[in-house]
């Protein structure tokens, strides 16, 4: 059977949930290899965590020459590995790096790329990947024509499947050119842990807009009863009242939880964009009118100020 | 300095979207206008330019459809100083890669600039691979979607907003750069710069300027074949309370409990 290459997502060779989720996806086209380019002492633990989600290989990529730089290393380095192996397709998450490696393989293998698959399946023995379009208005069905699948996948587009593969280690060298060395990390600050669920990964997120005044804890209260991940709109990320990497929508994250709360957002289509795919969706406005009611599985028309407190102190009764 | 900055023309986000029978998107339905995201790499680009104070020129490229000028003349309504519109029929259905192949070209006739500037998707396609095929196909330094970017001398340093970490990232030029919608408000258009615009050059390149054969590029040249679009099924109507006196805190409790998420 064809070798899938699974580029292994992680931070410092703590192994990040979409990979195992792309090895699942690996195990509908073939016989799932990991790609693990990081720190050679991670790679022993980063196979003993993909081997038990399937995966029969694990290349190993030494990074200590290339982690100074962005990107263009990393893409050399899938590509050499390609070349060995051949795969019947290369799956890479889809996260802001993950596409452009992808863009650049895509030039350098000659082989067509999908970008922020929601779904991988396989038809005549090839996968056929399903991509929500138009701020998730439209859904299409597309395959790669040309070369290796290049396919990057969205976080929850499938569900980790446990399962023992042979997770055979197998250290490649590569070579990178200094071409590939040229846009060089100069500082690197890690995103301080909230305490809650990624973002992009949670089953429930609460999202606060420009309603909640600047002040979050009624949202963040919510979140923490339900144990949800916190997100944002633009509007209260402009105003400083959260990072940018809580906002939710068009230029920030897309997400597609089990449960978004919306609460004081009137939800434009660039916020509809990260969150339309939501499998149940709730609001809390005071305006009947808002665009985000027609989203809604359930809307309250009222002040957040008193529904949320009121809905997190049911939450917590309820749950005893 | 020389700085090429990458606009795209679009369609309004804010209108109903419709596909063509061949499955690509019906861009005559709808009108189109310059992608809100490059308006923040023109404003950079200006800025970079401005701060400069030397004669540095900017110029807006683009590749797309007859109307596709339109984003041009915008960026020239800014401040650029001169405009390349790439037109072919041929290129009608191009994907990214056969997108890049083109302004990639475009860029290399329009003389290698010191910086190739891009916006951080398109907001129809939102890809956000084309500035890394961009420098992958020229060749140069890749320091995109920058939040915040500083020149110091021949080097741009932007800072890089990641999923799990802040990055600095410095290039030497030549780089291609693309920046993201917290770089800073886009300037709009005064009336002294929609007048000045009409007399700034315009150039339009076909694909035999630049040495393209049309057979790498629209759609029956793409690596990717789109089979199938489909409307999402509308949601269906919720259910919508008024808060009155906590009726409406206890009626989303029920409706949670329900769906046993509590
Ligand atoms: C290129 C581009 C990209 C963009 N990308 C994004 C993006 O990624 N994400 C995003 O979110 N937006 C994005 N936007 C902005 C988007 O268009 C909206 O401006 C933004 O989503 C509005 O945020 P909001 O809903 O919080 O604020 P508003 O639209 O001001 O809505 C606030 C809502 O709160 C309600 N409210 C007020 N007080 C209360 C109260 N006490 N209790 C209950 N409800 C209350 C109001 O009725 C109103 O509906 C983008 C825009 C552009 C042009
Ligand atoms: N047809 C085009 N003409 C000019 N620039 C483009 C075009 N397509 C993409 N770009 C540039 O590439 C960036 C990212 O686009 P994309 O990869 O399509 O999301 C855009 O913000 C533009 O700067």
């Amino acid at each position: 059977m064809s070798e899938v290459l699974v580029l292994v997502d992680h931070v410092d060779g703590a192994v990040r949930k979409p990979t195992l989720e792309l090895l699942a996806i690996a195990k509908r086209i073939g016989s799932p290899s990991a790609v693990f380019i990081g720190g050679a002492d991670k790679a022993d633990a980063v196979a003993e965590s993909v081997k038990g989600y399937g995966a029969e290989k694990v290349y190993v990529v030494d990074d200590a020459e290339i982690k100074g730089y962005l990107v263009a290393p990393k893409a050399e380095a899938l590509q050499q590995i390609a070349d060995q192996a051949s795969p019947a397709a290369i799956l890479i998450p889809s996260s802001a790096e993950g596409k452009e490696i992808a863009g650049r393989l895509a030039i350098k293998l000659e082989s067509g790329l999908i970008t922020d698959a929601v779904d991988v399946q396989v038809e005549d023995g090839a996968p056929v990947t399903t991509q929500s379009i138009f701020a998730g208005s439209y859904t299409a069905k597309a395959k790669v024509t040309k070369g290796t699948p290049i396919i990057t996948v969205k976080p929850n587009s499938a569900a980790p499947e446990e399962g023992a593969g042979a997770g055979t280690v197998e250290k490649v060298s590569v070579t990178i050119s200094d071409a590939a060395k040229t846009a060089k990390i100069a500082a690197s600050n890690p995103r301080a842990a909230t305490g809650r669920p990624e973002l992009t990964e949670a089953a429930i997120v609460v999202s606060g807009g420009r309603g909640t005044g600047g002040d979050f804890s009624e949202v963040e209260g919510l979140a923490d009863a339900l144990g949800a991940a916190v997100g944002a709109s633009r509007a209260a990320v402009d105003s400083g009242w959260k990072p940018h990497a809580f906002q939710i929508g068009q230029t920030g994250k897309v997400v597609s939880p089990q449960l978004y709360v919306a609460a004081g957002i009137s939800g434009a289509i660039q916020h509809r964009a990260g969150m339309q795919t939501s499998k149940t969706i709730v609001a809390v406005n005071k305006d009947e009118e808002a665009p985000i009611f027609e989203l809604v599985d359930f809307g309250v028309v009222g002040d957040l100020h008193t529904v949320l407190p009121a809905v997190t102190a049911e939450v917590e009764k309820r749950k005893g | 300095m020389n700085i090429v900055v990458c606009v795209k023309y679009v369609p309004d986000a804010t209108a109903e979207q419709r596909f063509e029978s061949d499955n690509t998107v019906d861009r005559g339905a709808v009108d189109g206008l310059l992608s809100e995201l490059d308006e923040y790499a023109v404003e950079q680009a200006l800025q970079l330019k401005e701060a400069a104070g030397d004669d540095s020129t900017v110029t807006a490229l683009t590749v797309g459809p007859e109307k596709a000028v339109d984003a041009v003349r915008k960026a020239l309504q800014m401040g650029a100083d001169q405009g390349v519109h790439v037109q072919d029929d041929e290129i009608a259905g191009s994907d990214a890669v056969a997108t890049s192949l083109v302004l990639a070209k475009a860029v290399e006739k329009i003389g290698q600039p010191d910086i190739v500037m891009c916006g951080m998707a398109s907001t129809d396609g939102a890809m956000s691979v084309v500035p890394a095929m961009l420098a992958e196909r020229l060749g140069l330094p890749q320091v995109t979607l920058g939040s915040r970017i500083e020149r110091k001398e021949n080097q741009l340093a932007v800072q890089r907003d990641g999923d799990t970490a802040t990055e600095v990232v410095i290039g030497t030029m030549p780089l291609v750069a693309s920046v993201t919608d917290q770089s800073g408000e886009a300037r709009y258009p005064s009336f002294k710069g929609i007048m000045a615009a009409k007399k700034k050059p315009l150039e339009t390149y076909s694909l035999g300027d630049l040495g393209v054969d049309a057979g790498e590029v629209g759609l029956s040249a793409a690596w990717t074949a789109v089979e199938e679009t489909a409307a999402r099924p509308p949601r269906t109507a919720g259910e919508i309370v008024k808060d009155e006196d906590g009726s409406g805190a206890t009626a989303l409790a029920e409706f949670l409990a329900s769906k046993k998420f509590i």
